[in-house]
This record gives structure tokens, sequence and C-alpha cells, in this order.
């Protein structure tokens, strides 16, 4: 009883060790793909009018009822093509985590509104 | 003290699914903070992965509610092309159209993008599982996808109060 008890005290993980980092880079990057593309959406619908307009699937509720469906299918979509290619790889899970970072960051600006708004068509 | 079907929605959407993410964020990030090997017993490992699981991927379920309700329900309500909706209301006066052209032109759009990293932190949970104890930098991860998702959802929750407050969906 007193050793279950006792803080767990295991070495972290050696690289190479662990479970496999590729599913979690394909959840990763698809994070940063289904973000990138609502916000380049946003930026496009905002430089152009007609392009605004294509995306409105729904009267109610307009362009954006586009912009957020096609980022969802990106994501989605982008993660279920990642899961496959990179199952069971090893990866340097760091390195994915910092572009999926910058590629965050980006998607951030994109759907700033002060940003996108210079985009704005007259 | 009759609420219309559109403001039961809006409490819905903002009070009541964000009253429940704001509980499975703190026990979220009551678990993550937790989860460090000089903390944990053996016995206690299961239990914390277990809540930890609940808390993130209730967590995910939420914000992804948040958004389609918001997005499908309560925002063709905001932006009815008539002189009552609240973004008439806004655009009509040069003192509250900002409140229509910053604040809710942000909070529609980066709104998503929390559901999306919520998401994400809840499979790197559900994939390492006990594993997470062991791997610092697995752990950190989640926990950014996780906070970041929360950071998202306060910005759009917070603008979406303020707008509220200037002109209600009712």
């Amino acid at each position: 009883m007193e050793a279950a008890r006792t803080p767990q005290t295991e070495a972290v993980p050696a690289a190479g060790e662990g479970r496999p980092e590729g599913p979690v880079a394909a959840a990763l990057l698809a994070t940063g793909v289904g973000s990138l593309v609502l916000a380049i959406l946003v930026v496009i619908a905002e430089a152009n009018e007609s392009f605004a307009t294509s995306l409105a699937y729904s009267d109610r509720v307009g362009p954006l009822s586009g912009k957020t469906i096609w980022a969802v299918v990106a994501y989605a979509g982008s993660w279920a093509i990642l899961a496959v290619a990179l199952r069971g790889r090893r990866m340097n899970l760091r390195a994915v985590a910092v572009v999926a970072g910058v590629v965050l960051a980006l998607a951030l600006v994109g759907t700033f509104s002060p940003f996108f708004e210079l985009f704005k068509s007259e | 003290m009759d609420l219309s079907s559109r403001e039961f929605w809006a409490l819905i959407h903002g009070i009541v699914l964000g009253g429940a993410f704001l509980v499975a964020f703190t026990g979220g990030l009551a678990g993550f903070y937790s989860l460090r090997p000089e903390l944990v017993t053996a016995e206690g490992i299961s239990e914390r992965i277990r809540r930890l699981s609940i808390g993130t991927t209730a967590m995910a379920v939420l914000t992804w509610l948040t958004v389609i309700v918001g997005t499908w329900v309560v925002y063709p309500w905001y932006r009815e092309d008539i002189p009552e909706s609240p973004r008439s209301k806004l655009l009509a006066n040069p003192d509250t159209k900002d409140w229509h052209e910053f604040a809710m032109e942000w909070k529609e759009h980066v709104a998503w993008i929390a559901p999306l990293l919520a998401t994400a932190a809840a499979f790197l949970v559900l994939y390492y599982r006990a594993d997470l104890i062991r791997n610092p930098l697995a752990r950190h991860v989640a926990m950014g996808l996780f906070v970041l998702a929360f950071l998202v959802a306060v910005v759009a929750g917070v603008l979406g109060a303020l707008i509220t407050k200037k002109a209600p969906v009712t």
C-alpha cells in the first residue's frame, strides 16, 4: 500500500519511445490548416463582394455560413488525410508544434477585424 | 420574467453553454496542472487521467455547440435586414457602429478557431492518456492548445456580452 502512494518518478521517454507522434502531428497541423483556411476566406470575402456572396449558403447566416463550413471541411479533411499519411510515424513533436503555432498565429491575425478590414472592397 | 424564444436561445448560447464551458475549462486546467510525476501517485494517475479526459472532451463538445448555436441560431436574428435588428441599430449610430464593425466582425470569425483547438487538445489527452505524465512536451502542447482555445473563446464571449449589452437580440 505504501508503494502505491509514492509519487511517480519514471523517466521522461527518450526519442523513439512511447506512442508515435504521427497522429498528434496530424491533429496539430489540421488545426492550423482549418484555422488558416478560415482566415484566408475571411480576407478574400472582405476584398471581393461577389466572392462573399457566393459563400452565403444560408440566406439567414450570410457569408459566415460558407466561411465556417469550408473551414470545418478543411480541418476534418486535412486531419483525415494526415492521420493516414502519418500513422505510426515518429516525428519531432516540438518542430510540428512550432509550425502549427506559426500557422495559428497567422490565422488569428487573419481573423482580426482591423486586419481583414484593410482589404475591404470599396 | 418571460423570455422570448430569441432571448432563450441567446441565453443558451451565452450563459448556459458559456457557464458549462468555464466549469469544463477549470476542471481541465486543474487536471493538466496536477499531472506531474512529483504530484501524482500510481493510484492517482487513472483518476487524474479520467478527470482530464472528461474535462477536455466536455470543453471541446461545449465549444462546438456554442459556435454552432451562435452562428446558426442566434446570429441570423442579430443580422436581420430590418431596422430593429441589433446590427441595424448599431450601424445606424456613428457612436456604436464600431461594436459591429470591430467587435462583432472579430467575434463571429475568431470564435470558430476555439473548437478546432479544443478538439485537438482533447485528442492529445485521449491519445496519450497515462503516457502524458511521462511526456512533458506532449503535456505542454496539449495544455497550450487547451489554454489557447479558452482565450479565443473568452475574446468571443466577452465581445458577445458587450454587444448584447449595447444591442440585445430580442
